[in-house]
């Protein structure tokens, strides 16, 4: 599970290997030396902070998708991880088939929104009702087939859909840092969406309706708004933005059934630091989990996750609903 | 602080019931048939898979059980039990291989080394309102998997702890020997289940109940919500622990996998396929998500698929567990029985 999340290999960390340090034997791996060096030379940094960006925005991705529909729903979408998963065999498949990029990140998204909105019409709608217990079980079990369904169709082995020939130019080095233009394209995309859903939700009418649906269905429907396409609505597009962020991460990670596990409770992790159904709460919950990711693992390179779910749980003992959460969610 | 709360809980209430003494001598009647039914079951069935089944039951059923004094008593919905499930193998499994003290007292080691873990996380975790407890909880799990992870000097890493845990015999009890550790197996899941039963029908059990449906009402009568929690935290955790023990010997070595949140996942699966609102729905429910699994996995290489559809059956189909189902009809029809007669 450690797979997804991992940085790439940076320069810095072969410039830096250093001889072995006798630590006692029973102590946590530590690697001061490898992060203090890090943060003392540029290139490193520049690098470090990339490869945090590019993890930080493929989690602002998943983890908006997930604080929305629980914002407007008040459903735990325990099977989010999964449309991650299917939007980049959505993409890798189209990819193949067709060789454009453009049209492989559209199926990605328009794939697994399509998706969304069949989970939720069909199955989610019939729990809302139901205590908490019974929407986790209903997504338990969909993660569980929806592994398996990927298993069926593309079969288990890792599978990789390779950088794209227009990305397949020289990086850029930015203050002696190694920055491949695909992670440009990545966080650009990725920072779009975040404008476009902050500014539509907030200036347009089905902005408004959906944050209306949130705070108050029973009057949202008693105005004349259908609320069940509105959680359809919602559902979907949460949905397709978890299938771009698999679709935008195809090129430079490898697919495997389960893959989207890992970013999953990542992604709860973040959405419970930022606050849940706060978007902007997603974003700087996203960015501090993807630095944490990509600097932590200079100096505790074994301890990585847990550095994150320390990090969770000093933020929720110190702020109960999280950074940017409200009181009453 | 258990006898405080529960005489606190006992003022709260009508006090206590003047026939507890006589149901509870019932109880240990059963609780003994019971086991000597369990013990002499290897003298009628000497399959080995069968003992092999009913420890792993034991395991299961007491981790199960004890969620559910979270989860159905309590209400609170902890994704991170499974961290005492890996606490107790870990625990007991480290004792034995590096410091070869008896059974016994690596056995009460393990369950103190819970007690105060429980007792600091629980601190933590309980004031936090549902869903966020579920998620602390959780993060508690995987901070505990990631630690075993990464400490590979001690644990062994993702390889778990190798080499076998040394089980010498005492007090004529070998536990290396198969029906020696069926039989203990099920003298820990009686005596355990016999205790949380206890707990669950004291008037703490009651008090639970109470906050459990109304926090606030419990407040204001006077019960300490808090500290009440805490108590039913950390006791649930002694009995994962013990189920973690129990696994531990059987496996004789301790995973990862112990540790990761999947193990909460199932529990709280369990929980919903027995039902949570009788005592026994877990352990019906541990007993037929390992027959599943088991039947499933020889079956067909998508075993997911089929217990998510499984799963997807009880919440959307049933929507409460088989106890539940049961207890209801059976009720329906006393019910019914009753009217024409």
């Amino acid at each position: 599970m450690t797979e997804a999340g991992k940085p790439p290999p940076s320069r810095c960390e072969i410039s830096l290997a250093r001889p072995h340090s006798g630590a006692p034997q029973w102590m946590l791996p530590l690697d001061l030396d490898a992060l203090t060096g890090c943060l003392a030379s540029s290139a490193c940094l520049v690098t470090q902070t990339t490869s945090g960006l590019i993890i930080g925005m493929l989690l602002f991705l998943v983890a908006v998708g997930l604080t929305l529909i629980f914002g407007v729903l008040k459903v735990v979408n325990f099977s989010h991880g999964a449309f991650y998963m299917f939007g980049a065999y959505f993409a890798m498949t189209a990819y193949q088939i067709s060789g454009s990029f453009a049209l492989a990140m559209l199926c990605g998204a328009a794939g697994t929104a399509v998706l969304g909105l069949i989970f939720e019409r069909v199955f989610m709608s019939r729990v809302y009702g139901a205590d908490v217990l019974m929407q986790l079980l209903v997504c338990y079990a969909f993660v569980l087939i929806f592994d398996d369904v990927v298993r069926m169709v593309w079969g288990p082995e890792f599978k990789s859909m390779g950088m794209p020939a227009a990305f397949q130019v020289a990086p850029l080095f930015i203050a002696g840092g190694v920055v491949p233009p695909y992670y440009l394209l990545l966080i650009g995309v990725a920072l779009a969406a975040a404008v476009v859903l902050g500014l539509g939700l907030a200036r347009t009418r089905i902005g408004k309706v959906i944050r209306a649906a949130a705070h108050n269905p029973g009057m949202v429907s008693a105005l004349g708004i259908n609320t069940g396409l509105i959680y359809g609505g919602v559902f979907a597009l949460g949905g397709m933005l978890a299938g771009l962020a698999g679709a935008l991460a195809a090129p430079v990670r490898s697919l495997t059934p389960g893959m989207g596990f890992s970013v999953l409770i990542e992604s709860f992790i973040v959405t419970v630091i930022g606050g849940m159904g706060s978007i902007l709460g997603a974003l700087i919950g996203a960015l501090l989990i993807g630095l944490i990711r990509s600097f932590g693992s200079l100096g505790f390179p074994l301890f990585t996750e847990g550095l994150m779910y320390l990090f969770m749980v000093i933020v929720l003992v110190s702020r109960p609903t999280g950074l940017f959460g409200k009181e009453v969610a | 602080m258990t006898e405080l709360q529960a005489e606190q809980g006992a003022q709260a209430l009508d006090g206590p019931h003047p026939q507890a003494k006589t149901r509870r001598n019932r109880e240990v009647l059963i609780a003994l048939a019971v086991f000597v039914v369990l013990a002499l079951l290897p003298a009628v069935f000497s399959s080995k898979l069968l003992l092999d089944f009913v420890i792993r039951c034991a395991a299961y059923g007491l981790f199960a059980t004890s969620l559910n004094l979270l989860v159905g008593y309590t209400g609170l919905i902890s994704f991170g039990h499974g961290m005492f499930f890996g606490l107790g193998a870990y625990g007991f499994g480290l004792m034995m291989q590096k410091t070869g003290v008896p059974i016994p007292v690596a056995f009460a080691a393990t369950l103190t080394i819970t007690f105060v873990v429980a007792l600091i996380i629980g601190a933590i975790c309980v004031r936090l309102k549902e869903i966020y407890f579920a998620f602390v909880t959780l993060a508690f799990q995987m901070l505990i998997h990631s630690t075993i992870l990464s400490w590979v000097s001690l644990t062994g890493g993702d390889q778990g702890l190798r080499g076998g845990i040394p089980r010498p015999p005492f007090f004529g009890i070998d536990l290396s020997n198969q029906l020696h550790l069926y039989v203990a197996s099920c003298a820990l899941l009686v005596i355990g289940l016999f205790l949380m039963h206890q707990i669950a029908q004291s008037p703490f059990g009651y008090t639970l109940r109470m906050i459990r449906d109304n926090a606030i009402r419990a407040s204001f009568i006077g019960i300490d919500v808090w500290r009440a929690k805490l108590t039913i935290f950390v006791l649930a955790a002694l009995f994962a622990s013990t189920g973690g023990i129990i696994m531990a010997l059987f496996v004789s070595g301790a995973y990862p996998e112990f540790a990761y949140w999947t193990i909460s996942g199932e529990g709280i699966f369990i929980n919903m396929l027995g039902g949570v609102t009788t005592f026994l729905g877990p352990m019906v429910g541990a007993v037929l998500l390992l027959i599943l699994n088991d039947t499933v996995t020889r079956l067909t290489d998508y075993h997911g698929l089929v217990l998510g559809i499984v799963i997807l059956f009880f919440a959307i189909g049933l929507r409460k567990g088989l106890m539940d189902f049961v207890v209801e009809w059976y009720a329906q029809r006393r019910n019914s029985a009753g009217e024409r007669g």
